[in-house]
Protein backbone atom coordinates (compact mmCIF):
# COMPACT_ATOMS: atom_id res chain seq x y z
CA UNK A 1 0.00 0.00 0.00
CA UNK A 2 1.39 3.42 -0.98
CA UNK A 3 0.30 6.37 1.12
CA UNK A 4 1.23 9.96 0.48
CA UNK A 5 1.04 12.12 3.58
CA UNK A 6 1.03 15.92 3.60
CA UNK A 7 3.67 16.11 0.91
CA UNK A 8 5.07 19.48 -0.17
CA UNK A 9 7.74 20.42 -2.64
CA UNK A 10 9.15 23.83 -3.54
CA UNK A 11 11.23 24.73 -6.56
CA UNK A 12 13.03 27.73 -5.14
CA UNK A 13 10.25 29.64 -3.41
CA UNK A 14 7.54 28.44 -5.74
CA UNK A 15 5.37 25.68 -4.31
CA UNK A 16 4.84 22.87 -6.81
CA UNK A 17 3.13 20.45 -4.47
CA UNK A 18 1.39 21.62 -1.32
CA UNK A 19 0.04 19.41 1.43
CA UNK A 20 -0.90 16.54 -0.82
CA UNK A 21 -2.28 13.40 0.81
CA UNK A 22 -3.32 10.49 -1.38
CA UNK A 23 -3.78 6.76 -0.84
CA UNK A 24 -3.08 4.54 -3.82
CA UNK A 25 -5.71 1.84 -4.01
CA UNK A 26 -4.03 -1.55 -4.57
CA UNK A 27 -5.06 -3.64 -7.55
CA UNK A 28 -6.49 -0.70 -9.49
CA UNK A 29 -5.45 1.83 -12.12
CA UNK A 30 -5.19 5.27 -10.60
CA UNK A 31 -4.80 8.25 -12.93
CA UNK A 32 -3.33 11.60 -11.98
CA UNK A 33 -4.97 14.28 -14.09
CA UNK A 34 -5.00 18.04 -14.09
CA UNK A 35 -3.88 21.08 -16.08
CA UNK A 36 -0.27 21.71 -17.09
CA UNK A 37 1.91 22.65 -14.14
CA UNK A 38 -0.44 21.12 -11.61
CA UNK A 39 2.42 19.04 -10.21
CA UNK A 40 1.36 15.61 -11.43
CA UNK A 41 4.79 14.50 -12.61
CA UNK A 42 6.48 16.01 -9.56
CA UNK A 43 4.16 14.05 -7.30
CA UNK A 44 4.89 10.84 -9.19
CA UNK A 45 8.63 11.51 -9.00
CA UNK A 46 8.42 11.90 -5.24
CA UNK A 47 6.37 8.74 -4.81
CA UNK A 48 9.03 6.85 -6.74
CA UNK A 49 11.90 8.58 -4.83
CA UNK A 50 13.38 10.17 -7.96
CA UNK A 51 12.85 13.44 -6.13
CA UNK A 52 13.01 14.17 -2.42
CA UNK A 53 10.06 15.86 -0.79
CA UNK A 54 10.64 19.03 1.25
CA UNK A 55 8.08 18.12 3.89
CA UNK A 56 5.74 15.21 4.39
CA UNK A 57 6.36 11.59 3.58
CA UNK A 58 5.57 8.78 1.19
CA UNK A 59 4.94 5.43 2.82
CA UNK A 60 5.26 2.04 1.18
CA UNK A 61 3.84 -0.59 3.51
CA UNK A 62 3.84 1.93 6.34
CA UNK A 63 7.56 2.63 6.02
CA UNK A 64 9.07 5.82 4.54
CA UNK A 65 10.37 5.33 0.99
CA UNK A 66 13.60 7.03 1.92
CA UNK A 67 14.24 4.34 4.52
CA UNK A 68 13.79 1.47 2.07
CA UNK A 69 16.95 -0.16 0.74
CA UNK A 70 17.14 0.91 -2.88
CA UNK A 71 17.13 -2.55 -4.39
CA UNK A 72 14.34 -3.80 -2.13
CA UNK A 73 12.27 -0.81 -3.15
CA UNK A 74 13.06 -1.54 -6.81
CA UNK A 75 11.51 -4.98 -6.36
CA UNK A 76 8.24 -3.42 -5.19
CA UNK A 77 7.81 -0.20 -7.16
CA UNK A 78 8.88 0.68 -10.69
CA UNK A 79 8.72 4.04 -12.45
CA UNK A 80 8.84 4.95 -16.11
CA UNK A 81 9.44 8.60 -16.95
CA UNK A 82 8.39 10.29 -20.15
CA UNK A 83 11.81 10.87 -21.64
CA UNK A 84 14.36 8.13 -21.54
CA UNK A 85 17.55 9.54 -22.94
CA UNK A 86 20.36 7.03 -23.00
CA UNK A 87 24.03 7.21 -23.62
CA UNK A 88 24.36 3.65 -24.82
CA UNK A 89 23.11 1.65 -27.75
CA UNK A 90 21.00 -1.29 -26.60
CA UNK A 91 18.80 -3.91 -28.17
CA UNK A 92 15.29 -4.42 -26.86
CA UNK A 93 16.31 -7.64 -25.16
CA UNK A 94 19.27 -6.00 -23.45
CA UNK A 95 17.03 -3.21 -22.18
CA UNK A 96 14.41 -5.63 -20.89
CA UNK A 97 17.15 -7.66 -19.19
CA UNK A 98 18.07 -4.56 -17.21
CA UNK A 99 14.64 -4.90 -15.62
CA UNK A 100 16.03 -7.89 -13.72
CA UNK A 101 18.87 -5.84 -12.24
CA UNK A 102 17.34 -5.49 -8.75
CA UNK A 103 17.30 -9.28 -8.51
CA UNK A 104 20.30 -10.43 -10.50
CA UNK A 105 22.69 -7.50 -10.00
CA UNK A 106 23.67 -7.84 -13.63
CA UNK A 107 24.38 -11.59 -13.78
CA UNK A 108 21.24 -13.12 -15.25
CA UNK A 109 20.21 -16.51 -13.94
CA UNK A 110 17.94 -18.89 -15.92
CA UNK A 111 14.84 -17.72 -14.02
CA UNK A 112 15.71 -14.12 -14.92
CA UNK A 113 15.97 -15.05 -18.60
CA UNK A 114 12.56 -16.65 -18.26
CA UNK A 115 11.07 -13.45 -16.86
CA UNK A 116 12.67 -11.49 -19.67
CA UNK A 117 11.17 -13.87 -22.23
CA UNK A 118 7.76 -13.50 -20.62
CA UNK A 119 7.93 -9.71 -20.58
CA UNK A 120 8.98 -9.58 -24.23
CA UNK A 121 6.17 -11.94 -25.14
CA UNK A 122 3.67 -9.94 -23.12
CA UNK A 123 4.51 -6.80 -25.08
CA UNK A 124 4.59 -8.63 -28.45
CA UNK A 125 8.21 -7.80 -29.09
CA UNK A 126 9.60 -11.28 -29.86
CA UNK A 127 10.18 -10.59 -33.55
CA UNK A 128 12.15 -7.42 -32.99
CA UNK A 129 13.80 -8.27 -29.67
CA UNK A 130 17.29 -8.09 -31.18
CA UNK A 131 16.73 -4.74 -32.88
CA UNK A 132 18.42 -1.65 -31.48
CA UNK A 133 16.27 0.87 -29.66
CA UNK A 134 17.33 3.76 -31.89
CA UNK A 135 15.94 1.89 -34.90
CA UNK A 136 12.44 1.65 -33.42
CA UNK A 137 9.34 3.78 -33.79
CA UNK A 138 8.03 5.72 -30.82
CA UNK A 139 5.38 3.14 -30.05
CA UNK A 140 7.80 0.21 -30.19
CA UNK A 141 10.25 2.08 -27.98
CA UNK A 142 7.58 2.78 -25.40
CA UNK A 143 6.57 -0.88 -25.46
CA UNK A 144 10.18 -1.91 -24.95
CA UNK A 145 10.44 0.29 -21.86
CA UNK A 146 7.19 -1.06 -20.49
CA UNK A 147 8.53 -4.58 -21.09
CA UNK A 148 11.53 -3.66 -18.94
CA UNK A 149 9.19 -2.57 -16.16
CA UNK A 150 7.19 -5.80 -16.51
CA UNK A 151 10.41 -7.82 -16.23
CA UNK A 152 11.14 -5.87 -13.07
CA UNK A 153 8.02 -7.60 -11.72
CA UNK A 154 6.91 -5.05 -9.15
CA UNK A 155 3.54 -4.78 -7.40
CA UNK A 156 3.35 -1.11 -8.23
CA UNK A 157 3.98 0.33 -11.68
CA UNK A 158 4.14 4.11 -12.00
CA UNK A 159 4.11 5.71 -15.44
CA UNK A 160 4.63 9.35 -16.30
CA UNK A 161 2.65 10.21 -19.43
CA UNK A 162 3.32 6.96 -21.29
CA UNK A 163 1.07 8.07 -24.15
CA UNK A 164 3.16 11.10 -25.02
CA UNK A 165 3.83 11.32 -28.77
CA UNK A 166 1.91 8.15 -29.52
CA UNK A 167 -0.86 7.90 -32.09
CA UNK A 168 -4.37 6.64 -31.27
CA UNK A 169 -3.67 3.04 -32.13
CA UNK A 170 -0.55 2.78 -30.01
CA UNK A 171 -2.11 4.71 -27.14
CA UNK A 172 -5.02 2.30 -27.01
CA UNK A 173 -2.62 -0.62 -27.26
CA UNK A 174 -0.61 0.62 -24.27
CA UNK A 175 -3.69 1.35 -22.16
CA UNK A 176 -5.11 -2.11 -22.89
CA UNK A 177 -1.86 -3.68 -21.76
CA UNK A 178 -1.93 -1.68 -18.53
CA UNK A 179 -5.52 -2.77 -17.97
CA UNK A 180 -4.42 -6.38 -18.52
CA UNK A 181 -1.56 -5.99 -16.05
CA UNK A 182 -4.05 -4.96 -13.40
CA UNK A 183 -6.79 -7.44 -14.23
CA UNK A 184 -4.66 -10.51 -14.98
CA UNK A 185 -1.52 -10.07 -12.94
CA UNK A 186 -2.96 -8.11 -10.04
CA UNK A 187 -0.58 -5.16 -10.40
CA UNK A 188 -1.30 -1.67 -9.19
CA UNK A 189 -0.82 1.00 -11.84
CA UNK A 190 -0.47 4.71 -11.21
CA UNK A 191 -0.35 6.81 -14.33
CA UNK A 192 -0.09 10.48 -15.22
CA UNK A 193 -2.41 11.22 -18.13
CA UNK A 194 -3.11 14.26 -20.22
CA UNK A 195 -5.98 12.93 -22.23
CA UNK A 196 -8.95 12.95 -19.90
CA UNK A 197 -10.85 10.43 -22.02
CA UNK A 198 -8.16 7.79 -21.60
CA UNK A 199 -8.38 8.42 -17.89
CA UNK A 200 -12.14 8.10 -18.00
CA UNK A 201 -12.25 4.92 -20.04
CA UNK A 202 -9.39 2.95 -18.52
CA UNK A 203 -8.88 3.99 -14.90
CA UNK A 204 -10.68 2.88 -11.77
CA UNK A 205 -9.69 5.79 -9.67
CA UNK A 206 -8.79 9.39 -10.47
CA UNK A 207 -6.78 11.94 -8.51
CA UNK A 208 -7.13 15.46 -9.90
CA UNK A 209 -4.48 18.05 -9.12
CA UNK A 210 -4.51 21.78 -9.62
CA UNK A 211 -1.87 24.30 -8.57
CA UNK A 212 -0.09 21.69 -6.49
CA UNK A 213 -3.13 20.61 -4.50
CA UNK A 214 -5.53 17.70 -4.78
CA UNK A 215 -8.90 19.06 -5.86
CA UNK A 216 -10.70 15.77 -6.46
CA UNK A 217 -9.94 12.22 -5.42
CA UNK A 218 -12.34 9.36 -5.99
CA UNK A 219 -13.69 6.63 -8.25
CA UNK A 220 -13.69 7.54 -11.93
CA UNK A 221 -17.44 8.08 -12.16
CA UNK A 222 -17.37 10.67 -9.38
CA UNK A 223 -14.81 12.74 -11.25
CA UNK A 224 -15.96 12.47 -14.84
CA UNK A 225 -18.96 14.75 -14.65
CA UNK A 226 -19.36 18.37 -15.73
CA UNK A 227 -19.33 19.82 -12.21
CA UNK A 228 -16.13 18.19 -11.07
CA UNK A 229 -14.42 18.87 -14.40
CA UNK A 230 -15.38 22.52 -14.16
CA UNK A 231 -13.61 22.69 -10.83
CA UNK A 232 -10.47 21.00 -12.18
CA UNK A 233 -10.08 22.62 -15.59
CA UNK A 234 -12.20 25.80 -15.36
CA UNK A 235 -14.02 24.67 -18.48
CA UNK A 236 -17.59 23.65 -19.13
CA UNK A 237 -17.11 20.16 -20.42
CA UNK A 238 -20.18 18.16 -21.50
CA UNK A 239 -19.92 14.46 -20.75
CA UNK A 240 -21.59 11.95 -23.04
CA UNK A 241 -22.18 8.28 -22.46
CA UNK A 242 -21.04 6.01 -25.30
CA UNK A 243 -21.15 2.19 -25.00
CA UNK A 244 -20.89 2.48 -21.26
CA UNK A 245 -17.90 4.84 -21.44
CA UNK A 246 -18.07 8.45 -20.36
CA UNK A 247 -16.52 10.68 -22.98
CA UNK A 248 -15.69 14.31 -22.35
CA UNK A 249 -16.35 16.49 -25.37
CA UNK A 250 -14.03 19.35 -24.56
CA UNK A 251 -12.97 20.34 -28.06
CA UNK A 252 -15.36 23.26 -28.53
CA UNK A 253 -16.27 24.15 -24.99
CA UNK B 1 31.90 -14.79 -28.06
CA UNK B 2 33.33 -12.45 -30.65
CA UNK B 3 34.26 -10.02 -27.93
CA UNK B 4 36.31 -12.75 -26.30
CA UNK B 5 38.34 -13.16 -29.51
CA UNK B 6 38.82 -9.41 -29.71
CA UNK B 7 40.01 -9.35 -26.11
CA UNK B 8 42.45 -12.18 -26.78
CA UNK B 9 43.89 -10.29 -29.77
CA UNK B 10 44.37 -7.23 -27.57
CA UNK B 11 45.99 -9.25 -24.82
CA UNK B 12 48.29 -10.82 -27.40
CA UNK B 13 49.30 -7.36 -28.60
CA UNK B 14 49.96 -6.25 -25.03
CA UNK B 15 52.14 -9.26 -24.28
CA UNK B 16 53.97 -8.78 -27.57
CA UNK B 17 54.71 -5.11 -26.88
CA UNK B 18 55.87 -5.90 -23.36
CA UNK B 19 58.18 -8.67 -24.60
CA UNK B 20 59.47 -6.41 -27.35
CA UNK B 21 60.17 -3.63 -24.90
CA UNK B 22 61.85 -5.83 -22.31
CA UNK B 23 63.95 -8.04 -24.57
CA UNK B 24 64.71 -6.02 -27.71
CA UNK B 25 68.42 -5.15 -27.87
CA UNK B 26 69.13 -6.60 -24.46
CA UNK B 27 72.46 -8.08 -25.62
CA UNK B 28 74.94 -8.36 -22.80
CA UNK B 29 73.42 -5.87 -20.41
CA UNK B 30 71.03 -8.29 -18.82
CA UNK B 31 71.79 -7.60 -15.17
CA UNK B 32 71.75 -3.86 -15.65
CA UNK B 33 68.95 -3.31 -18.11
CA UNK B 34 66.51 -6.13 -17.41
CA UNK B 35 65.28 -5.09 -13.92
CA UNK B 36 65.13 -1.43 -14.98
CA UNK B 37 63.06 -2.24 -18.02
CA UNK B 38 60.74 -4.41 -15.95
CA UNK B 39 60.09 -1.56 -13.52
CA UNK B 40 59.39 0.81 -16.40
CA UNK B 41 56.97 -1.63 -18.00
CA UNK B 42 55.27 -2.06 -14.65
CA UNK B 43 54.97 1.71 -14.17
CA UNK B 44 53.57 2.17 -17.67
CA UNK B 45 51.01 -0.58 -17.18
CA UNK B 46 49.90 0.88 -13.86
CA UNK B 47 49.55 4.36 -15.30
CA UNK B 48 47.71 3.04 -18.31
CA UNK B 49 45.27 1.08 -16.18
CA UNK B 50 44.64 3.94 -13.78
CA UNK B 51 43.97 6.46 -16.53
CA UNK B 52 41.85 4.18 -18.69
CA UNK B 53 39.74 3.06 -15.76
CA UNK B 54 39.19 6.54 -14.33
CA UNK B 55 38.32 7.97 -17.75
CA UNK B 56 35.69 5.35 -18.55
CA UNK B 57 34.12 5.79 -15.11
CA UNK B 58 34.20 9.57 -15.43
CA UNK B 59 32.59 9.47 -18.86
CA UNK B 60 29.80 7.26 -17.57
CA UNK B 61 28.91 9.49 -14.63
CA UNK B 62 29.00 12.61 -16.78
CA UNK B 63 27.17 10.91 -19.68
CA UNK B 64 29.71 12.38 -22.02
CA UNK B 65 32.27 10.59 -24.16
CA UNK B 66 34.52 13.52 -24.95
CA UNK B 67 35.40 14.47 -21.39
CA UNK B 68 38.34 13.32 -19.35
CA UNK B 69 38.85 13.68 -15.60
CA UNK B 70 41.38 16.42 -16.36
CA UNK B 71 38.49 18.91 -16.62
CA UNK B 72 38.24 18.63 -12.84
CA UNK B 73 41.52 20.50 -12.64
CA UNK B 74 43.59 17.82 -10.94
CA UNK B 75 46.54 18.05 -13.34
CA UNK B 76 46.47 21.81 -12.98
CA UNK B 77 46.70 21.35 -9.23
CA UNK B 78 49.58 18.92 -9.68
CA UNK B 79 51.49 21.50 -11.74
CA UNK B 80 50.79 24.14 -9.12
CA UNK B 81 52.07 21.92 -6.31
CA UNK B 82 55.27 21.21 -8.25
CA UNK B 83 55.75 24.87 -9.15
CA UNK B 84 55.25 25.95 -5.54
CA UNK B 85 57.77 23.39 -4.36
CA UNK B 86 60.35 24.75 -6.80
CA UNK B 87 59.47 28.35 -6.07
CA UNK B 88 59.45 28.19 -2.30
CA UNK B 89 61.92 25.39 -1.54
CA UNK B 90 64.10 25.29 -4.65
CA UNK B 91 65.24 22.38 -6.79
CA UNK B 92 67.64 21.20 -4.11
CA UNK B 93 64.98 20.80 -1.44
CA UNK B 94 64.04 17.45 0.01
CA UNK B 95 60.66 17.61 -1.72
CA UNK B 96 62.37 17.49 -5.08
CA UNK B 97 65.30 15.23 -4.38
CA UNK B 98 63.37 12.63 -2.43
CA UNK B 99 60.89 11.26 -4.92
CA UNK B 100 58.83 9.65 -2.18
CA UNK B 101 58.14 12.94 -0.40
CA UNK B 102 57.31 14.57 -3.68
CA UNK B 103 54.93 11.77 -4.56
CA UNK B 104 53.16 11.75 -1.21
CA UNK B 105 52.85 15.52 -1.16
CA UNK B 106 51.39 15.63 -4.66
CA UNK B 107 48.99 12.74 -4.10
CA UNK B 108 47.70 14.06 -0.79
CA UNK B 109 47.28 17.56 -2.19
CA UNK B 110 45.21 16.25 -5.10
CA UNK B 111 43.10 13.85 -3.06
CA UNK B 112 42.40 16.42 -0.33
CA UNK B 113 41.53 19.02 -2.97
CA UNK B 114 39.14 16.61 -4.66
CA UNK B 115 37.47 15.63 -1.38
CA UNK B 116 36.97 19.23 -0.25
CA UNK B 117 35.77 20.16 -3.70
CA UNK B 118 33.12 17.42 -3.83
CA UNK B 119 32.13 17.95 -0.20
CA UNK B 120 31.46 21.64 -0.73
CA UNK B 121 29.63 21.18 -4.00
CA UNK B 122 27.52 18.21 -2.99
CA UNK B 123 26.65 19.68 0.41
CA UNK B 124 24.62 22.36 -1.33
CA UNK B 125 22.08 19.69 -2.13
CA UNK B 126 21.09 18.66 -5.57
CA UNK B 127 23.14 20.21 -8.28
CA UNK B 128 23.52 18.89 -11.79
CA UNK B 129 26.84 17.26 -12.47
CA UNK B 130 27.58 19.83 -15.17
CA UNK B 131 27.68 22.50 -12.49
CA UNK B 132 30.43 20.52 -10.83
CA UNK B 133 32.32 20.21 -14.12
CA UNK B 134 32.00 23.91 -14.81
CA UNK B 135 33.37 24.83 -11.40
CA UNK B 136 36.13 22.28 -11.88
CA UNK B 137 37.09 23.84 -15.21
CA UNK B 138 37.14 27.35 -13.78
CA UNK B 139 39.17 26.30 -10.75
CA UNK B 140 41.53 24.40 -13.07
CA UNK B 141 42.04 27.45 -15.26
CA UNK B 142 42.59 29.60 -12.20
CA UNK B 143 45.20 27.21 -10.80
CA UNK B 144 46.83 27.11 -14.23
CA UNK B 145 47.11 30.89 -14.32
CA UNK B 146 48.56 31.04 -10.82
CA UNK B 147 51.05 28.37 -11.84
CA UNK B 148 52.12 30.30 -14.92
CA UNK B 149 52.51 33.43 -12.82
CA UNK B 150 54.90 31.70 -10.44
CA UNK B 151 56.77 30.01 -13.28
CA UNK B 152 57.52 33.43 -14.74
CA UNK B 153 58.98 34.56 -11.44
CA UNK B 154 61.09 31.47 -10.95
CA UNK B 155 64.84 31.37 -11.54
CA UNK B 156 65.52 30.14 -15.13
CA UNK B 157 67.74 27.30 -13.93
CA UNK B 158 65.12 26.13 -11.50
CA UNK B 159 62.54 26.37 -14.24
CA UNK B 160 64.56 23.99 -16.40
CA UNK B 161 64.42 21.34 -13.73
CA UNK B 162 60.74 22.08 -13.12
CA UNK B 163 60.14 21.46 -16.79
CA UNK B 164 60.94 17.79 -16.34
CA UNK B 165 57.85 17.57 -14.14
CA UNK B 166 55.61 19.20 -16.71
CA UNK B 167 55.53 16.33 -19.15
CA UNK B 168 54.79 12.74 -18.40
CA UNK B 169 57.93 10.70 -18.51
CA UNK B 170 58.72 7.08 -17.78
CA UNK B 171 62.46 7.53 -17.96
CA UNK B 172 63.13 8.05 -14.27
CA UNK B 173 60.46 6.12 -12.50
CA UNK B 174 61.31 5.40 -8.90
CA UNK B 175 60.80 1.71 -8.17
CA UNK B 176 59.59 2.25 -4.56
CA UNK B 177 56.90 4.59 -5.83
CA UNK B 178 55.75 2.05 -8.38
CA UNK B 179 54.97 -0.43 -5.61
CA UNK B 180 53.21 2.20 -3.57
CA UNK B 181 51.11 3.24 -6.55
CA UNK B 182 50.41 -0.39 -7.38
CA UNK B 183 48.92 -0.98 -3.92
CA UNK B 184 46.64 2.05 -4.20
CA UNK B 185 45.51 1.17 -7.72
CA UNK B 186 44.83 -2.46 -6.85
CA UNK B 187 42.74 -1.43 -3.83
CA UNK B 188 40.65 0.99 -5.89
CA UNK B 189 40.22 -1.66 -8.55
CA UNK B 190 38.95 -4.21 -6.04
CA UNK B 191 36.59 -1.62 -4.61
CA UNK B 192 35.41 -0.53 -8.03
CA UNK B 193 34.88 -4.05 -9.30
CA UNK B 194 31.84 -4.49 -7.07
CA UNK B 195 30.24 -1.47 -8.71
CA UNK B 196 31.03 -2.52 -12.27
CA UNK B 197 27.51 -3.74 -13.09
CA UNK B 198 25.97 -0.69 -11.44
CA UNK B 199 27.92 1.45 -13.90
CA UNK B 200 26.09 -0.30 -16.74
CA UNK B 201 22.79 0.77 -15.20
CA UNK B 202 24.05 4.29 -14.61
CA UNK B 203 24.57 4.76 -18.32
CA UNK B 204 20.80 4.36 -18.77
CA UNK B 205 20.34 7.72 -17.08
CA UNK B 206 19.48 8.80 -13.55
CA UNK B 207 15.75 8.01 -13.57
CA UNK B 208 16.09 4.52 -14.97
CA UNK B 209 19.05 3.78 -12.71
CA UNK B 210 17.14 4.78 -9.58
CA UNK B 211 14.15 2.82 -10.78
CA UNK B 212 16.37 -0.24 -11.00
CA UNK B 213 17.54 0.18 -7.44
CA UNK B 214 20.92 1.83 -7.99
CA UNK B 215 21.60 4.58 -5.42
CA UNK B 216 22.56 6.95 -8.21
CA UNK B 217 23.59 10.14 -6.41
CA UNK B 218 25.65 8.29 -3.82
CA UNK B 219 27.33 6.24 -6.52
CA UNK B 220 28.22 9.33 -8.55
CA UNK B 221 30.09 10.76 -5.57
CA UNK B 222 31.91 7.52 -4.86
CA UNK B 223 32.92 7.07 -8.48
CA UNK B 224 34.15 10.67 -8.70
CA UNK B 225 36.37 10.10 -5.69
CA UNK B 226 37.57 6.79 -7.12
CA UNK B 227 38.51 8.37 -10.41
CA UNK B 228 40.23 11.29 -8.64
CA UNK B 229 42.35 8.93 -6.56
CA UNK B 230 43.41 7.04 -9.69
CA UNK B 231 44.27 10.25 -11.51
CA UNK B 232 46.16 11.61 -8.51
CA UNK B 233 48.28 8.48 -8.19
CA UNK B 234 49.09 8.16 -11.87
CA UNK B 235 49.82 11.87 -12.29
CA UNK B 236 52.13 11.93 -9.28
CA UNK B 237 53.87 8.83 -10.58
CA UNK B 238 54.74 9.95 -14.10
CA UNK B 239 53.29 13.43 -14.68
CA UNK B 240 50.17 14.80 -16.38
CA UNK B 241 49.01 12.41 -19.08
CA UNK B 242 45.24 12.36 -18.58
CA UNK B 243 44.41 13.28 -22.16
CA UNK B 244 45.49 9.81 -23.09
CA UNK B 245 42.42 8.30 -21.39
CA UNK B 246 40.13 9.89 -23.95
CA UNK B 247 41.71 7.92 -26.76
CA UNK B 248 41.69 4.51 -25.15
CA UNK B 249 38.20 4.86 -23.68
CA UNK B 250 36.69 5.78 -27.04
CA UNK B 251 38.71 3.22 -28.95
CA UNK B 252 37.48 0.61 -26.53
CA UNK B 253 33.85 1.63 -27.05
CA UNK B 254 34.31 1.50 -30.81
CA UNK B 255 36.19 -1.77 -30.76
CA UNK B 256 33.93 -3.75 -28.45
CA UNK B 257 30.52 -2.21 -29.24
CA UNK B 258 28.99 -3.21 -25.93
CA UNK B 259 27.47 -1.44 -22.95
CA UNK B 260 29.15 -3.71 -20.41
CA UNK B 261 31.65 -1.75 -18.36
CA UNK B 262 33.56 -4.83 -17.33
CA UNK B 263 34.48 -5.42 -21.00
CA UNK B 264 35.00 -1.74 -21.86
CA UNK B 265 37.19 -1.06 -18.85
CA UNK B 266 39.40 -4.12 -19.18
CA UNK B 267 39.65 -3.48 -22.92
CA UNK B 268 40.69 0.11 -22.48
CA UNK B 269 43.22 -0.88 -19.78
CA UNK B 270 44.84 -3.41 -22.10
CA UNK B 271 44.78 -0.89 -24.96
CA UNK B 272 46.58 1.67 -22.87
CA UNK B 273 49.24 -0.86 -21.95
CA UNK B 274 49.77 -1.55 -25.65
CA UNK B 275 49.88 2.16 -26.46
CA UNK B 276 52.18 3.17 -23.62
CA UNK B 277 54.63 0.28 -23.78
CA UNK B 278 54.61 0.15 -27.57
CA UNK B 279 54.87 3.94 -27.77
CA UNK B 280 57.75 4.06 -25.32
CA UNK B 281 59.55 1.39 -27.31
CA UNK B 282 59.20 3.53 -30.40
CA UNK B 283 60.44 6.59 -28.53
CA UNK B 284 63.48 4.75 -27.30
CA UNK B 285 64.43 2.57 -30.27
CA UNK B 286 63.09 4.44 -33.28
CA UNK B 287 63.27 8.09 -32.25
CA UNK B 288 66.31 7.52 -30.04
CA UNK B 289 64.85 9.64 -27.24
CA UNK B 290 64.53 12.61 -29.61
CA UNK B 291 61.00 13.07 -28.37
CA UNK B 292 58.95 12.07 -25.34
CA UNK B 293 56.03 9.73 -25.16
CA UNK B 294 53.65 12.40 -23.91
CA UNK B 295 54.39 14.55 -26.96
CA UNK B 296 53.44 11.67 -29.22
CA UNK B 297 50.38 10.88 -27.14
CA UNK B 298 49.22 14.47 -27.11
CA UNK B 299 49.71 14.66 -30.87
CA UNK B 300 47.84 11.44 -31.63
CA UNK B 301 45.26 12.27 -28.96
CA UNK B 302 44.68 15.72 -30.36
CA UNK B 303 44.11 14.40 -33.86
CA UNK B 304 41.74 11.77 -32.54
CA UNK B 305 39.90 14.37 -30.44
CA UNK B 306 39.26 16.51 -33.52
CA UNK B 307 38.01 13.42 -35.35
CA UNK B 308 35.61 12.71 -32.46
CA UNK B 309 34.32 16.28 -32.46
CA UNK B 310 33.71 16.19 -36.20
CA UNK B 311 31.95 12.84 -35.92
CA UNK B 312 29.75 14.03 -33.03
CA UNK B 313 28.75 17.20 -34.84
CA UNK B 314 27.90 15.22 -37.96
CA UNK B 315 25.68 12.79 -36.06
CA UNK B 316 24.03 15.69 -34.21
CA UNK B 317 23.42 17.69 -37.35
Amino acid sequence: MIQVKELSKYFGKKPVIQDVSVDVVPGKITSFIGPNGAGKSTLLSMVSRLLNADTGEVLLDKSDVRRWKSDDFAKRVSILKQSNYMNVRLTIRELVSFGRFPYSKGNLKPEDELKVDEAIQYMNLEEIQHNYLDELSGGQRQRAFIAMVIAQDTDYILLDEPLNNLDMKHSVQIMKILRKLVDELGKTVVIVLHDINFASVYSDHIVALKNGRVVKDGPTNDIINPDALKEIYDMDIPVQEQNGCRICVYFNS
Amino acid sequence: MRNRTKMLILLGLAVASILLYVFYGLNGNFHYAFPRRLIKVFAMSLTGIAIAYSTVVFQTITHNRILTPSVMGLDALYMMVQTFIFYFFGSMSIFVINAKYNFLLAVSAMVIFALIFYRVLFKEGKRPIYFLLLVGMIVGTFLGSVTTFFQVLIDPNEFLSLQSKMFASFNNVNSDLVWLAAVVIIITFIYGWRHMNQLDVMSLGRDTAINLGVPYDKLVQRMLILSSVLIAVSTALVGPITFFGLIVANLSYQYFKTYKHSVIIIGSCVMSIVALVGGQWMVERIFNFDTTLSVIINFVGGVYFIYLLLKESRSAG
